[in-house]
């Protein structure tokens, strides 16, 4: 990850400030990987963020395992973190937003969604890991289209195809003449924005985070000569300090995308008027 | 030219998705939802309701329990109480025959008294009586031997013997009833 795009560490150069040499900005070169496996020239290749998110998966689903796999009514350590973890989710998200009669359904679905999501993103702290596997626009957008394509099914199911289309339209005769404008907006916001919105919310914000991370680890190094030693004991105190200030956006990003998953079914599931 | 540098011309835009992340974050996320949705987390539905009704049936039977201690402590307050009744019955009972059994003694106790005391009266006035009449008649051959002897002769006439004798005697009662 440094200006060479040859996937080299920053401190495996020999760059540093009076060297005569250029900051190794991080950049969008930072986000893209070369494939460990196949040509990156095919869509046929396997690299790093793929590992991640595999790895990541079987990290959940093995905790999960372990905690969940023979449940006692008296639990055990793992499974009392689990069950806390689970009822966070349940209570605190899908219940609240959903309701309990209706909600306890989509309560899998939203546990994966917000524990993948999370898992994800807390890759990018984990050492020798360190990268958000959702700074990559394609793990956000599955999700929300997934979300997105539920949201769909439900309203059609809920509504049949009347109700459907007053319901993304926001269909409402009493606003008068400015209706067929409110409707189009309405169907443009629901259909099309709200996917790319929901994917990218989460995406910008894991991207930025990574970013901002890389930036000070990088002029961390970068400055370690001569008078720059004081900037970059600077440098790698915003280091620690965005550290945990990723980590905590980790957690909120995930608990949104999946409070905007459950408010999007629960618009499906509402009444419209 | 690097494969790298040629991927990051073609796809500047990081909003482009690329196809085999979007494939293999599909394959991830089924990975989670799958065990998650269709093994685990009904798992641990199942333990939790298991637990709320063992909680439930916990709190039934403590409170099976104490209506039972209540309805024992009753039944025992109740038995306690008959019995304290029974005992002031049983000693009230006790009392009364008490009472009964020494009045009958008196009773008894003054009859066979009166029963003496009335048996002494007779025997006495029977004594007396045999006393009087053996007196009379030892007396009256006394006398008569005596008058006899006297007299010098035999006075035949038992009649005019007796009268003379029960005259006498009728004196000698007058005199003593007298001096009395």
């Amino acid at each position: 990850m440094s200006a060479d795009p040859t996937q080299v560490l920053a401190f495996e150069t020999d760059c540093h400030i009076f060297n005569g040499c250029g900051f190794p900005a991080p950049g969008l070169h930072s986000f893209l990987f070369k494939p460990l496996w196949g040509d990156g020239d095919s869509n046929l290749y396997f690299n790093k963020t793929m590992l991640l998110a595999l790895l990541g998966s079987i990290v959940i689903v093995g905790f999960f395992w372990v905690a969940f796999r023979k449940p006692k009514v008296v639990p055990g350590k793992f499974q009392m973190v689990g069950e806390a973890a689970y009822d966070f989710v349940r209570r605190g998200i899908v219940y609240e937003t959903i309701g309990k009669r209706e909600g306890e359904k989509y309560v899998p679905f939203m546990v994966s969604l917000f524990f993948f999501v999370w898992m994800m993103n807390l890759w990018s702290i984990i050492p020798v890991a360190q990268f958000p596997v959702t700074a990559i626009i394609s793990y956000p957008l599955v999700l929300a289209v997934i979300v997105w394509f539920t949201w769909i099914i439900l309203t059609f199911k809920r509504h049949g195809f009347v109700g459907f289309f007053k319901n993304v339209t926001g269909y409402d005769p009493t606003i008068g003449p400015v209706l067929p404008l409110s409707m189009s907006i309405e169907f443009f916001s629901n259909i099309l924005v709200r996917p790319f919105t929901h994917a990218v919310r989460l995406f910008a914000n894991m991207f930025a985070g990574h970013t901002l991370l890389l930036l000070f680890t990088l002029a961390s190094w970068y400055l370690l000569n001569g008078i720059g030693i004081a900037y970059a004991g600077v440098s790698f105190v915003m280091v620690l300090l965005m550290t945990a200030f990723e980590l905590f956006i980790q957690a909120v990003q995930a608990y949104v995308f999946v409070l905007l998953a459950c408010s999007y079914v629960q618009g499906a599931l509402a009444e419209h008027h | 030219m690097n494969p790298l540098v040629q991927i990051a011309a073609e796809s500047e835009n990081p909003l482009f998705p690329p196809i085999p992340e979007l494939v293999i974050g599909l394959i991830a996320f089924v990975i989670v939802f799958g065990f998650l949705g269709k093994k685990l987390l009904p798992n641990i539905n199942k333990v939790l309701e298991e637990r709320r009704e063992a909680i439930e049936g916990g709190i039934e039977k403590a409170e099976a329990a104490q209506t039972e201690a209540q309805s024992v402590l009753e039944q025992y307050k109740a038995q306690l109480a008959e019995a304290r009744h029974e005992a002031a019955r049983l000693r009230q009972e006790a009392h009364e025959q008490g009472a009964t059994l020494i009045a009958e003694m008196r009773a008894e106790g003054q009859r066979q008294r009166e029963e003496i005391v009335a048996a002494g009266h007779a025997q006495i006035e029977a004594d007396r009586k045999a006393a009087a009449s053996a007196l009379r008649q030892d007396v009256g051959k006394l006398a008569t031997e005596l008058a006899g002897k006297l007299v010098g002769e035999s006075l035949e006439d038992h009649a005019r013997q007796s009268r003379v004798i029960d005259r006498f005697l009728d004196e000698l009662e007058e005199k003593a009833e007298a001096a009395r």
